[in-house]
């Protein structure tokens, strides 16, 4: 068993963000072990993803493109996955840690009755072994673990590694069969909508936050305008969820997202534990609160001890001069 | 043997009471003190969820479960808020415990189901401007009229004055009775009778998210059937209703404590000076001490009254000195609380402040603590005794309480 | 209708870890050390929702140890029709393969199952992966980040749900049998009615052993784990000692938080 597999994640005929950062990772394992990695693409319509693939590091890649593949189905690609990995034998398969990428992994793994490490935050070869360190129990502990058995498989979290960097290199994907026909797979996506161009919080390189300070719905003004001009994700403390001032989409924390930022602006949050569970590993924390000891205050490396109502024009003023 | 654990269920049951105070009152409840307004959700919310009803039995449209578990969920819902809990203290404790205890099988079917449902909401009117712990000068009047009594007069400080349907009215028949309390009688009056009228209060200290006014009757013609007990029975009707509107305000203020205790101890280990948590401050811990203390015993208090009422045990002393305890010992472990919060429990950003204002009122209501002194010293000197009623406060039957009929 | 509902119980959200030679402790300083997984709370409320539109029944199922019965009875309480315990001594140390073998097996035994539903994932392991693995394993199709049910038909054998995507929804349609894993939006978790909590605690819990379930000896428990989840460590304190940014305007205040973010290279 040989060989670092990516699956590759794709939206509009590019490689997502996510499965860029997974690149860089199979590369450095790669390295490692002395393999080589490949990048498995399905889709449809899917020719320049292949051909991307080789510029951000593949040295092969296997394709599959086909209409019954153009909707993520789990039960489409999945199959196609595994086959390809019964038949070749990498050792190691690597997705990212996002809804398509978790579902792919967790097929594969038990189609092939493999181990599977989710949402590692980062990845190390010991003894030619994947040593994968991750979050558990919400966040509270880091875990250290490793597979054994001829398959590894392993999803990593959005944010935590940096992308791949382009080499420039060209090849030529292999194509192969769909493993399945449109008659055989139990589901059909029948219409799918976009959220209206929101910044997604696990994607978003900023996020600004507001918590119970903010009083009331119309308090998440000032936080959507400082987002606005940082072209930053909106996010929420449960307590402002459970009070009905925004909806549940923005919830960071242990029961709502986990988002990893480059910087979180924390407005009127305390910091309690379940909220610091979803977003302690940004970056950059910045906290403004009224009370001084606030718990957030202890996990932020820059703190503005105020009213939000005051701070946030402020600093949004601010922001706006300077970016222009 | 004494036993003092409590069932799966009593302990379930305050589970999902503390659940749905902390998920659904709590977030809004600063909101609606501050307003001095009572959150539109809590009564229908409490009455789809069966709390309006918890310790009445299956086929009087309640839950079924025992007196300890109306004193488990006392102390949660005060927890919160203390007007979650006026409103099991004058919906349940002081109304609908009393047509349990002295309403006739139809009063109990027509009158307690739908309260105990939570289709209509009860009150209390005994207090009047002139008349407090001097109940026996109450001057509401009530004239018999054929079948019918005409009823007049005007109750104050009445709990959900505007929201109530049903409000368990005392009343003199003859006024000129001596004594004067002997001629008291007790009527079921209906919110929507001709002559009925009520009004909110605002601007007490406290309890601010609850719903507080008077009531007043004009020549509301009220059928006998609407009478509870017999003519001249009121007083002790009163008295007895008492006894369980008392038993939620003690526990209720027992949770009281334990929120003041809580909010203490929270604070204590964030808040830090002299470069330590003040937890590790002497002088807060021994306040934490105290607050511990008070809730330890005010809890034992209110459990053993409960446990008298399951058992069919007269338990007026019990209750009075579990009510007086716990509600003096809630405001000193809030006044305590605010002084562990500093400055910031001088504001309403923290719950403290609320928790004080809300403690104050339950030392004046349902007996003032100098009654219920009076009443202790009466019972320790031999000159209060007891004597039993010709309609007592059934005990606690499970298979009777879970029946449907 | 016949409807599974898959729970266990972890450690409640405020609840402090440590770490001992490996083994990992809690305790709640403020309630109840363990709780139901809060995600399947939804799954619970969704079960029972169908069995009341439908008819039929929803069964809770649990693998774990006698513990796990309280997540069972609070299941019960809220409205679930049935209630089974997985626990054997032999499945202790599962990695989430060797739990969706047993899960899957167990749902099997039950025969006519249409729907297994979970919750998005355990707090405690957090790896999302089981309902999937479970659907694998009964040749079943998984439908995970379910936020809306949008029609059941018994008769077509059909289910149209509504799933989250990284910005966005789709509406998809899949033949019965399903594995459903769900998320907060879909609904509004009932609490455990007083009635049903009396019920609950008076009701019988049966538990299925090894012996019970048509599982291979050797593919669950600690000996078949391909995970090892040994190395537990307690999170490496953030490292960062707070500026607190003081001037006399709240613009200057801004100035100079802006400054230091262009610094950080942030922004």
């Amino acid at each position: 068993m040989s060989g670092v597999w990516v699956w590759i994640e794709h939206n509009d005929g590019k490689i997502a963000p996510i499965s860029l950062e997974v690149l860089g990772v199979a590369r450095q394992i790669a390295g490692e072990r002395g393999e080589e990695v490949t990048a498995v693409v399905t889709g449809h319509d899917v020719a320049q993803v292949a051909a991307d693939a080789f510029n951000y590091g593949a040295g092969a890649v296997i394709g599959a493109d086909d209409e019954t593949l153009a909707d993520f189905r789990v039960e489409a690609h999945g199959p196609l996955v595994a086959g390809l990995i019964e038949e070749r034998g990498p050792a190691v398969l690597l997705t990212g840690a996002s809804i398509r990428g978790g579902d792919l992994a967790a097929w594969v793994a038990a189609q092939l009755d493999a181990g599977l490490v989710p949402d590692g935050t980062s990845a190390s070869v010991e003894d030619g072994t994947v040593v994968v360190t991750r979050p558990v129990y919400a966040g509270k502990l880091l875990s250290h673990t490793s597979v054994t058995g001829d398959l590894q498989v392993i999803t990593l979290r959005s944010r935590a590694f940096p992308a791949a960097a382009e080499t420039g290199a060209t090849g030529q994907a292999e194509w192969v069969e769909p493993a399945v026909g449109e008659e055989e797979i139990p589901t059909k996506v029948l219409s799918i909508e976009s959220a209206g161009g929101e910044v997604s919080l696990t994607d978003a390189r900023i996020i600004v936050s507001g918590g119970r300070g903010v009083g009331g719905p119309e308090g998440f003004a000032p936080v959507h305008e400082l987002a606005e001009v940082l072209n930053a994700a909106v996010g929420a403390s449960r307590a402002t969820v459970d009070a009905g001032w925004i909806p549940y989409d923005h919830q960071v924390g242990q029961t709502g997202k986990t988002v990893s930022p480059d910087l979180y602006i924390a407005n009127g949050i305390s910091g309690a534990i379940q909220h610091q569970a979803g977003m302690r590993t940004s970056k950059v924390i910045v906290a403004v609160n009224t009370d001084p000891e606030a718990p957030i205050f202890k996990i932020a490396s820059y703190g503005i001890v105020g009213d939000l109502f005051n701070v946030l024009p402020a600093l949004t003023e601010e922001f706006r001069n300077r970016l222009g | 043997m004494l036993d003092f654990s409590l069932t799966d269920e009593q302990i379930s049951a305050a589970e999902m009471v503390r659940e749905f105070a902390e998920k659904e009152v709590y977030p809004t409840i600063g909101e609606y003190d501050r307003k001095q307004e009572m959150n539109p959700a809590v009564l229908p919310r409490m009455g789809e969820l069966g709390i309006l009803g918890i310790n009445i039995p299956v086929r009087y449209g309640g839950q079924g479960f025992d007196y300890v578990t109306l004193g488990l969920v006392c102390e949660e819902l005060e927890r919160v808020d203390s007007t979650l809990r006026v409103v099991m203290s004058v919906h349940m404790g002081l109304n609908s415990m009393g047509l349990l205890q002295w309403g006739t099988e139809e009063q109990k079917h027509h009158f307690l189901a739908p309260q105990a449902r939570g289709e209509k909401i009860a009150a209390f009117g005994l207090t009047e401007p002139g008349a407090g712990s001097d109940v026996a000068a109450l001057r509401s009047t009530a004239r018999r009229d054929g079948d019918d009594y005409i009823i007049n007069g005007e109750k104050m400080w009445i709990s959900l004055a505007t929201k109530a349907d049903h409000i368990l009215w005392f009343a003199k028949t003859d006024p000129d009775a001596e004594p004067a309390h002997k001629s008291i009688t007790a009527f079921m009056v209906e919110a929507d009778m001709p002559g009925v009228t009520s009004g909110d209060i605002h601007g007490k200290l406290g309890v601010r998210a609850g719903s507080t006014g008077w009531v007043n009757c004009k020549d509301v013609r009220v059928p006998a059937f609407n009478r509870i007990g017999h003519e001249g029975e009121g007083f002790k009707i009163a008295m007895s209703c008492l006894d369980n509107g008392r038993y939620t305000v003690g526990s209720g203020a027992t949770g009281l404590i334990r929120a003041s205790l809580e909010a203490s101890i929270k604070y204590a280990q964030e808040r830090e000076t002299f470069g330590e948590p003040i937890a590790q401050h002497q002088l807060i811990q021994q306040k934490l001490a105290y607050m511990q203390q008070w809730y330890d015993a005010a809890r034992l208090l209110y459990l053993r009254a409960g446990w008298m009422k399951n058992e069919g045990i007269r338990n007026t002393r019990e209750t009075s000195v579990a009510k007086w305890y716990a509600t003096d010992m809630s405001f000193q472990a809030a006044h305590e609380a605010v002084q562990v919060h500093g400055a910031y429990g001088y504001s309403d950003e923290y719950d403290v402040e609320r928790f004080l204002r809300n403690s104050r009122g339950a030392i004046i209501y349902e007996g003032t603590s100098e009654i219920h002194q009076l009443m202790q010293a009466g019972y320790a000197l031999g000159w209060r005794r007891d004597k039993p009623l010709r309609c007592e406060l059934p005990a606690y039957d499970p298979e009777y309480w879970q029946a449907e009929a | 209708m016949k409807v599974v509902v898959c729970t266990k119980q972890t450690p409640s959200t405020t609840a402090v870890f440590s770490v001992e030679n490996g083994h990992v402790n809690w305790e709640d300083p403020g309630g109840k050390p363990n709780v139901v997984n809060p995600w399947d709370e939804y799954a619970i409320e969704q079960a029972i929702q169908i069995q009341e539109e439908h008819g039929g029944d929803a069964i809770a199922l649990s693998m774990g140890t006698e513990e796990s019965k309280e997540a069972l009875k609070t299941c019960l309480a809220m409205g679930c029709t049935e209630a089974i315990l997985i626990a054997d001594e032999a499945f202790q140390g599962s990695d989430t393969l060797g739990t969706a073998r047993v899960l899957a097996a167990a749902i099997a035994k039950m025969e006519d199952v249409q729907i297994a539903l979970f919750g998005k994932q355990a707090i405690d392991g957090d790896t999302g992966q089981t309902p999937v693995q479970v659907a694998v394993k009964l040749g079943w199709t998984p439908l995970t980040f379910v936020s809306g049910i949008k029609e059941l038909n018994p008769d077509e054998g059909t289910i149209t749900v509504e799933r989250l995507l990284p910005g966005g929804k789709e509406t998809v349609i899949a033949k019965l049998p399903v594995v459903i894993s769900v998320v907060k939006e879909l609904n509004d978790p009932r609490y455990p009615s007083f009635m049903g909590i009396r019920k609950a605690n008076r009701a019988t819990i049966p538990t299925w052993t090894a012996a019970d379930l048509a599982i291979e000896s050797g593919t669950a428990g600690a000996s078949a784990s391909k995970v090892d989840w040994s190395n537990v460590s307690e999170l490496p304190p953030r490292d960062t000692e707070v500026e607190i940014i003081e001037a006399d305007t709240v613009q200057e205040q801004a100035r100079i938080l802006v400054d230091r973010l262009f610094e950080e290279k942030v922004i």
